[in-house]
């Protein structure tokens, strides 16, 4: 059996291809559909119940990534932003100027000012 | 009682401000990361220590002739039980040493309570930050607790988080190394996780926040920010050659200038805080000097022992001399 975070993430990819918003009956199809990537996909994921990928969408509603529409049944699920979006968002708080970033994750590399990196490209073009 | 209330002021005082400007300013920091990393710690610790120490002290100098048994005194008016001197206890206590008793204790729980506060803050950053990792990352191959995600700025960093610890890169990192950079990359976030760098960085956070008004903690954050990198690159050095290490940071950090309509060159601009980090690594990474001597190692770290061994000592010898 998939973990719940494998299915979070496949249940993400879906909604991510799927920009208009759809039932968790469709979703599930598309998951036993699909070759499952993960490890311990396989044919496991045949088995797969609407009610866990309720649950996985109810899961992803409260981390604010995914949105229920509510005004016709089944529920339609869609997701909040885009991939491409989120990832701008994680870069975002990467690269950002929070001064208390440094506390949360170590960069490899800080910000450079325009002086040094002029002296990397030199670097660079020297080496 | 009286004296040893205002030596530990003085020396507060000194920690606060002078030493660690001397510090900051000092050059062979970057010869022995790990003997200033520890100097660092040290001062932070003694200067707190020193700065609670003599508001208490003096606070308690008309309860008991040391420490303890003024602390014995204060519990007994505090707790008003039958061993506190009497009669009037609270009448002995004029109002300078009730205002630095009441201050010492403020100062106490300001601490306390903004280290846990930044503890619970970075957690739940890092929670959010791990859960969107999970959905948008990709494992890398062959690398367990390494993810790759898909972003063309060359970035590289690691979220510490015990088992659940993550070294993140992106495809636009893994494209412009080599795979010895990447190598080189690679050791260099690993040492931060396994040297609990994380600590570090939250505890001098929040010295920082608790007092941002004091140079030292400025200083401190600053320089411990610089130092767990240097620390960083020195263990990488230990399997890949300087050239690769240096060519890498170049590359790395003259990356997300190349892509000019990028808002996260903006991002990054606007950071105030580490501007010397890169050139300080960048300088001892081309122009070598020998590592401290081993004597000199010693010394300083004896030196940090004896620092902070003095307002301790203060504070608890002569009460366990006077019993």
């Amino acid at each position: 059996m998939a973990t719940l975070g494998e299915l979070e993430r496949a249940v993400m990819d879906l909604l991510w291809e799927h920009p208009e918003a759809i039932s968790a009956n469709t979703l599930r199809d598309f998951l036993t559909q699909r070759p499952s990537n993960t490890a311990g996909g396989g044919s496991d994921s045949k088995e797969l119940a609407v009610t866990t990928v309720l649950t996985v969408l109810s899961r992803l509603e409260k981390k604010g990534l995914v949105q229920r529409e509510r005004d016709i049944r089944p529920h339609r699920y869609r997701a909040v932003t885009s991939r491409a979006e989120h990832t701008a968002e994680l870069m975002l708080e990467v690269l950002g100027s929070a001064p208390d970033r440094e506390a949360v994750l170590a960069r490899f590399i800080g910000t450079v000012s325009d002086g040094e990196a002029a002296t990397l490209r030199k670097l660079l073009s020297h080496g | 009682m009286f004296f040893t209330s205002w030596f530990l002021a003085v020396l507060a005082v000194v920690l606060a401000w002078p030493v660690p400007l001397l510090l900051s300013r000092a050059r062979w920091t970057s010869r022995s990361p790990f003997s200033a990393m520890v100097l660092w710690q040290s001062i932070a610790l003694a200067g707190g220590l020193s700065m609670i120490g003599a508001m208490l002290v003096f606070g308690l100098v008309p309860l008991g002739d040391n420490l303890l048994s003024g602390m014995r005194a204060l519990l007994g008016i505090v707790l008003g039980s039958g061993f506190g001197p009497k009669p009037d206890p609270l009448g002995r206590l004029g109002f300078w040493n009730a205002f630095a008793l009441s201050a010492a204790a403020l100062l106490l729980a300001h601490l306390l309570f903004t280290l846990l506060l930044t503890f619970l803050r970075i957690r739940t950053q890092q929670n959010r930050h791990r859960q969107l990792l999970a959905l948008l990352g990709s494992p890398a191959a062959g690398r367990p607790g390494t993810v790759v995600i898909n972003h063309e700025a060359p970035v590289a960093y690691c979220l510490p988080g015990g088992a659940r610890s993550i070294t993140v890169l992106s495809d636009g990192l893994m494209n412009l190394l080599a795979p010895d950079e990447l190598r080189a990359v690679l050791i260099h976030e690993n040492t931060h996780l396994v040297q609990r760098h994380h600590l570090l960085l939250w505890a001098f956070a929040a010295w920082r926040s608790a007092l941002p008004w004091l140079p030292t903690s400025r200083l401190a954050q600053r320089a411990v920010n610089s130092l767990i990198e240097m620390l960083a690159d020195d263990e990488a050095l230990k399997t890949v050659d300087r050239a690769t290490l240096v060519s890498a940071i170049a590359l790395v950090a003259s990356g997300p200038a190349q892509l000019p309509a990028s808002e996260l060159v903006d991002a990054g601009r606007q950071q105030i805080d580490t501007p010397q980090t890169t050139s300080a690594r960048l300088g001892r990474l081309l122009t070598p000097v020998p590592a401290l001597a081993r004597n000199s190692r010693a010394l300083i770290l004896a030196g940090s022992a004896a620092l902070l061994a003095l307002p301790t000592a203060l504070l608890i010898v002569p009460g366990l001399l006077g019993g």
